[in-house]
């Protein structure tokens, strides 16, 4: 009895808007949701630091290796936001990781492609973050009160990443022939991927229906996606460049953009472990962190020692 | 922004030639670059998520600091040629290795943690020296970028004599990783107080006197070392070249790399 009428209060609460906080009773399976979508979204942005990080050294001028820096640097940030977020669940950042090694947790699929030229620098941005946006405002009004104020600040960045990323394109639909050739090559590659990135089609999405009533997520993986495809549709005439898709086209009828048929075969390849860097990201994940053992015990075994010396220095 | 880049070769590297101060420009400009490409390889790829972002920040620093003084150089070679079209990334990304100033320390491999900390401290704890006199400079342009450029030095410092002190007192793995990152190192540390001829030329306007910023060094060793338990090595620290333009074989990759866009598709604007 006192189990349902918990429910019962949690769910008035949702209904009227009220942030759910750390402290406050909440069903397990609404944890377990919400501890799974937070750390996918931190490992995707940690695991996301590895394309872009691959141009670093690589940028064609100072003013745009800085740009990218400071990008790749709040992704970063990013992930420890959201991280910590994920923490006042009851999960720790080791256990999250851990989870992320052994391919327990997933990250974003679209980390799974390779950056091959510096226009996916700029595709990135506008496509990939472009589709992270439309994904993620509606979040910052999430129920879960520390989710959406992490997200609230993460917005605020990547709006910036996409406004760059576009800038960059831009730039090189006004080079030469080989910049305007590697921006559409770009498009074409990052184009398809990206629309995937809001997921299976509504009907093929067991966990909406839940995430909906809770509202962990306000709308669902079709309407965001057609949201996305209409907002592209236009954008991509300021670049004098196309999408890759002979069957994307105004319908005045629906009011939006028709599109082709999604390859959800590759999608399902990709996130099965198969796409064309899996296992590079995650073994350079893995990499990391394990030559960092000896680091992060390092930096313990000095805090401790230090902590153990504090209060003799203050008798001394 | 859409200006063809020109090739350094001829006119612009031969107002170089005949300027001391351009020289040192170059000089400060590309200890700056060099130790934030090496730096910036970390990004993705640190051992904690914060010291990830610590060090993509140090590397947006000195990239920063690159650029400031680049900018002042072209500025200045354009004004001795205005017909010359010379920018930041002129001088970053059209000049072979022989061409280059930086110590050699800056551009020695990352390695562990631990000799990139290390370097980082090397650098830092002789830039927080160099740029104390340099704000000095009675070049007021060169002064505003040292005084600028100093408040990230001091933030570099800390940062990377901490990680020495840790290191050294962490555990007995760590300890044997810094000293052997200590014993590489130490032959490259001797260079930054070696004067090139340019320094001599510019001295009495970037008031900068090495003998007196060696011994504030060794002072500022002392005492970190002793923290971290390591001693200081009592071998000549003897490589270097890097400031005259003989470099280690390490840089013409680094700049392989850095300028590869710049070279396949030259002229083009990004």
């Amino acid at each position: 009895m006192q189990w349902e009428s918990s429910e019962a209060r949690f769910q008035e609460k949702i209904d009227q808007e009220i942030k759910i906080e750390p402290k406050d009773w909440m069903p397990e399976k609404y944890r377990q949701t919400l501890i799974r979508q937070i750390s996918q979204h931190a490992h995707s942005e940690c695991v996301g630091m590895l394309p872009e990080a691959n141009w670093i050294t690589r940028a064609p001028s100072l003013r745009r290796k800085a740009i990218l820096i400071a990008k790749v640097q709040d992704e970063a940030g990013h992930g420890l936001y959201l991280y910590s977020a994920a923490e006042t669940l009851g999960i720790s950042r080791d256990e999250m990781y851990d989870q992320l090694h052994s391919g327990k947790a997933k990250y974003s699929s679209i980390f799974n492609y390779p950056t091959l030229t510096w226009a996916d620098m700029g595709a990135i941005g506008w496509l990939v973050d472009g589709a992270a946006i439309m994904n993620q405002v509606p979040l910052c009004r999430t129920s879960y009160g520390p989710y959406a104020r992490a997200m609230v600040r993460i917005c605020k960045e990547e709006s910036f990443h996409q406004r760059q990323g576009f800038e960059l394109l831009l730039h090189l639909s006004k080079g030469n022939e080989a910049q305007r050739r590697m921006c559409q090559d770009a498009i074409n590659r990052w184009w398809w991927p990206s629309i995937m990135m809001f997921g299976p089609t509504d009907d093929a999405s067991p966990n909406t229906q839940q995430s909906m009533k809770w509202k962990i997520k306000r709308f669902t993986n079709d309407e965001l996606r057609q949201k996305f495809i209409d907002v592209c549709a236009e954008q991509v005439k300021f670049l004098g460049m196309t999408l890759p898709d002979p069957d994307l086209k105004w319908n005045e009828e629906r009011g939006h953009y028709d599109f082709g048929t999604i390859n959800w075969e590759e999608f399902w390849q990709v996130i099965g472990g198969n796409g064309p860097c899996n296992q590079q990201r995650l073994d350079t994940r893995k990499k990391a962190w394990e030559e960092g053992a000896w680091v992060r015990e390092a930096a313990a075994a000095y805090a401790e020692k230090k902590k153990a010396r504090t209060p003799v220095q203050q008798i001394a | 922004m859409s200006q063809t880049m020109i090739q350094y070769e001829g006119k612009i590297a031969q107002i170089v030639q005949e300027d001391p101060m351009l020289q040192f420009l170059l000089y400060a400009g590309d200890n700056a670059l060099i130790t934030g490409h090496r730096c910036s390889e970390w990004c993705g790829h640190g051992p904690i998520l914060e010291q990830d972002i610590a060090i993509s920040n140090i590397a947006l620093d000195y990239i920063g600091a690159a650029r400031n003084f680049y900018q002042l150089a072209a500025t200045r070679i354009q004004a001795k040629d205005p017909s010359l079209e010379v920018t930041e990334d002129t001088l970053a990304y059209l000049r072979d290795a022989w061409d280059f100033k930086n110590l050699l320390i800056a551009e020695l491999p990352n390695g562990d943690w631990a000799q990139t900390t290390i370097r980082v401290y090397f650098i830092s704890s002789f830039q927080w020296l160099f740029y104390q006199q340099l704000t000095q400079s009675s070049d007021a342009d060169v002064a505003a970028i040292a005084e600028k450029t100093l408040k990230e030095v001091k933030y570099h410092l800390r940062w990377s004599r901490e990680w020495v002190i840790r290191l050294g007192d962490g555990t007995e793995e760590s300890a044997k990783r810094l000293r052997q990152a200590l014993t590489f190192l130490w032959p490259f540390t001797g260079e930054a107080f070696k004067e090139a001829s340019y320094e001599t030329a510019t001295s009495s306007a970037t008031t900068i006197q090495l003998a007196k910023l060696h011994e504030l060094w060794k002072q500022e060793l002392q005492e970190v070392f002793a923290e971290a338990g390591l001693e200081v090595p009592t071998q000549q620290a003897f490589q270097s070249g890097g400031k005259t333009g003989k470099h280690t074989e390490y840089l013409g990759y680094i700049l392989a790399e850095m300028q590869f866009l710049q070279r396949a598709y030259p002229g083009a604007s990004w």
